[in-house]
């Protein structure tokens, strides 16, 4: 083979490697994101039951229900619609009633959240990202940056 | 006083380090000696002043000494002795320095280990190095200075975030920080070269030590996180495809091409711009991960805090730094001289291929850990790209690595024979393919899992059928077998060992994958439970007492049929000083794999809710990891590639006066 030849080749295989991985790339993005919601979002344009979706807010005080088994029920509120979350599992350490939290699943066709992983981590002062976010447009929570631990 | 010292010698090194950054690069271009004779003497005293700052804010946090904002936020006096060492990186100011001691810690090692490199390439990578460090050091300055006064002094701190007290702080941090910045080395390399237009084997020859020096570190760093997550985050997951873990694995799959194509540029002089390009993408990758951990884009266990003013300086960075080195390759890259020929079947065209590979699932990380980023600032939407995503992009692309990666070793340099290889591997196939089969038919697993168990035993089975041909085994006398074996290269032994541990690490993966069972039961003292033919007693609670908290220990104990083989005391652990709470899980190796207890709140009288996993293999995924850097360190030793010493003296040049 001539070099140009053997370039080619190279070149052709490096194409179809890029191209297979870029198909591979498309693909998976129509099946696996998941989209972030506040429950004002689900009141509001509800996904078809059994979208996988993440659902953020904070832990309404007074509203977690452990029962004897393992499966926890809570609400999850943006204080201006709420959201009731069914969750099998042990809940992070950092869970608190009052807290933000992200959960993770999907609707049942009772409107019910079952998550199937919840989130809420790493320190008092912290709050998910998105839900900080979510609350300061809605003017319900005046924290400051939200994940700063050296502002207070 | 500490700190003024501290403060001080940081703001001396920004001076020295701006000077290293710029006159002998002017040097390098006048032909000027004595400019170029700064670098190693200005790269040794820039590294000397850090250490000292260094040693300044770790002296702060021995004395808990609370004036000190940073050591108050993250310290109390009555933290154990090496969470007060090791919590002087585990907070973002601190972790910053202890990044930018590692840079300067690199450029001391170029300039103490340079001497024999061509005088005009050490004094532009020093320069370059010193670029890197007076940027990082601005950064520190300006925006995360770790030795900010409070006054009135606190009389106690506010305590390290308990999830960071564990030994794995004193280790994870700094082995993935030397395997980050470490890269740093292969960019100013890679830079210098660009600027002198210049580039042969002797380059490959001092990059390649190098970046195998960071890789064993990375892979390391990466293992160590990932074992850590599993017995810290009390739900034994092991890798969770989040930002921050893909923000160390791309350098990792870029620094692991590099290695590889260094190689093809050594031995064969080909691959130039290729093995250039790749030395600037690595790097890239590395400071894009400190971007995405350090300006608080990611929600994350990684991030501790965050300043809008922090992200846009790192931003500014990254942009100048990866900006600047990719105009720099665009316009020069041309210049640099062509290498060798080769067939597509050969051992560079394998080399090739593992690099093309690489690439490209480097780039499927990378889409899929940026595009949530992208997507909320274009639009808005919020997105989470998680392990699904991950498993659907970057398993198939592995796949053909994996199959294809036996052969690579035994096909020679310049032309292959594909037909004689496969008859050597035939064997190892044959093996692979049995397991695989006899797995899914006996244990009734996955398909999935028992294909990547049947792949790892074909990498280790094919690392295997290598040593039996490179010795000749049965072919020869056994002395003769013997003594090929006792002959082999280090830097063979250590290509087989990466490769076999790779493996290793696969079937952990694979078997971990498909064959974990998970059973969450509330439990009262005296309940049994049965998991992986095991059962599991719960005797009851009691409290314990540790140093700086307070535990609730599960008592918990293992029987095989009647005999009691194991006891496992998993704990809910209070913090005194912050009330903050962690689950402290408790794991019980056994050869067929790991039973891991951690414990819930609880419910109603008396009992627990207990989460009971049974991890088949697991520790093998970690194993393997060592096993690869063990074959790093094998290579490493190799008398050839021994750091800082190719070719002697040939092109020495005494040292200027």
């Amino acid at each position: 083979m001539t070099r140009k030849q053997r370039r080619l080749s190279i070149i052709a295989a490096a194409g179809a490697v890029l191209a297979v991985a870029a198909g591979l790339v498309l693909y998976a993005f129509q099946d696996t994101i998941v989209f972030f919601n506040t429950p004002t979002d689900l009141a509001e344009k509800p996904s078809p039951p059994g979208t996988r979706l993440r659902l953020g807010g904070l832990v309404k005080e007074g509203s977690v229900v452990r029962d004897q088994g393992h499966e926890v029920r809570f609400i999850i509120t943006d204080t201006e619609h709420e959201a009731p979350v069914v969750y099998a599992g042990i809940l992070p350490d950092l869970f608190r009633e009052g807290q933000g939290v992200v959960a993770e699943g999907a609707l049942r066709e009772d409107g019910t959240f079952v998550a199937d992983t919840v989130l809420a981590k790493h320190d008092e002062n912290y709050m998910p990202r998105e839900v900080a976010d979510a609350l300061k447009e809605k003017g319900v929570w005046q924290g400051g940056t939200p994940t700063d631990r050296n502002a207070n | 006083m500490y700190a003024e010292l501290g403060h001080f010698a940081l703001t001396l090194a920004l001076a020295v380090a701006l000077v290293q950054a710029t006159l002998p690069h002017w040097g390098a271009s006048r032909g000027d000696r004595s400019l170029m004779a700064l670098a190693p003497s200005s790269a040794l005293l820039g590294f000397a002043l850090v250490a000292l700052s260094f040693v300044c804010l770790v002296a702060g946090y021995l004395g808990s000494d609370f004036s000190i904002t940073n050591v108050w936020e993250n310290s109390h006096s009555a933290k154990p002795l090496i969470y007060k060492i090791s919590g002087t990186w585990g907070n973002h100011e601190g972790s910053m320095l202890l990044w930018v001691l590692i840079l300067a810690l690199c450029a001391a090692l170029v300039a103490l280990f340079g001497g024999n490199l061509p005088e005009r390439l050490h004094a532009r990578v020093l320069a370059i190095q010193g670029a890197l460090s007076a940027l990082f050091l601005a950064f520190i300055l300006f925006t995360s200075n770790p030795f900010l006064r409070l006054f009135p002094p606190p009389a106690e701190g506010r305590d390290l975030n308990p999830v960071l007290q564990d030994p794995g702080l004193a280790i994870h941090p700094p082995l993935l920080y030397v395997g980050y910045v470490g890269f740093s080395i292969a960019f100013a390399f890679a830079v210098a070269a660009l600027i002198e237009g210049r580039i042969d084997a002797a380059w490959a020859r001092w990059v390649r030590p190098w970046s195998l020096l960071s890789w064993i570190f990375l892979t390391l760093g990466i293992a160590m996180g990932s074992y850590w997550a599993y017995y810290e985050l009390g739900w034994g997951g092991w890798w969770f495809w989040d930002p921050v873990e893909n923000a160390s694995f791309m350098p990792w799959l870029a620094g692991t091409a590099l290695v590889h194509s260094a190689i093809v540029m050594e031995k064969r002089d080909a691959l130039k711009i290729w093995t250039v390009l790749l030395a600037i993408l690595t790097f890239a990758f590395s400071l894009l991960g400190t971007f995405l951990v350090r300006s608080g884009v990611l929600t994350s266990v990684h991030a501790f805090a965050t300043d809008p003013a922090r992200g846009i300086f790192i931003l500014a960075i990254l942009a100048a730094v990866v900006g600047g080195s990719f105009l720099l390759f665009a316009l020069r890259a041309g210049n640099l001289r062509q290498g060798g020929l080769f067939a597509p079947i050969s051992r560079e065209g394998s080399l090739v291929f593992n690099n093309l590979i690489l690439a490209a699932a480097g780039g499927a990380v990378f889409v899929g850990t940026l595009y949530p980023l992208a997507l909320e600032a274009l639009t808005g939407a919020k997105i989470s790209v998680g392990a699904p995503f991950f498993d659907m992009t970057f398993i198939p692309l592995m796949i053909p690595l994996v199959i294809v990666l036996p052969f690579g070793p035994m096909l020679p340099w310049k032309r292959g024979d594909l037909l004689g290889a496969a008859q050597r591997l035939s064997a190892a196939a044959a093996l692979a393919l049995v397991a695989a089969l006899a797995l899914y038919a006996l244990e009734g697993g996955s398909l999935g899992g028992a294909a990547g168990i049947g792949l790892g035993i074909w990498l280790i089975a094919g690392t295997i059928s290598e040593v039996v041909w490179r010795s000749k085994l049965g072919k020869v006398p056994l002395s003769e077998t013997g003594r090929r074996l006792v002959n082999l290269q280090r830097s063979t032994v250590g290509m087989l060992l990466a490769h076999a541990g790779l493996g290793v690490t696969l079937i952990g993966i694979a078997a971990v994958s498909s064959g974990a069972l998970e059973k969450i039961v509330a439990m009262k003292p005296g309940e049994t439970l049965q998991i992986a033919g095991r059962t599991l007693t719960f005797e009851g609670m009691a409290p314990r007492q540790g140093p700086n908290y307070r535990d609730l220990v599960g008592h918990f104990v293992v029987r095989e049929g009647n005999r009691v083989v194991a006891e496992i005391d998993p704990a809910k652990r209070i913090f005194v000083a912050s009330g903050r709470q962690t689950t402290e899980a408790g794991i019980k190796s056994f050869i067929d794999g790991d039973l891991y207890v951690s414990l819930g709140d609880g419910a109603g009288t008396n009992a627990i809710v207990v989460r009971t996993y049974y991890k088949p293999l697991i520790p093998l995924i970690w194993l393997g990891a060592v096993v690869m850097a063990l074959g790093g360190v094998f290579s490493l030793s190799d008398r050839r590639f021994r750091v800082g010493a190719p070719r002697r003296a040939a092109t020495r040049l005494a040292p200027a006066e």
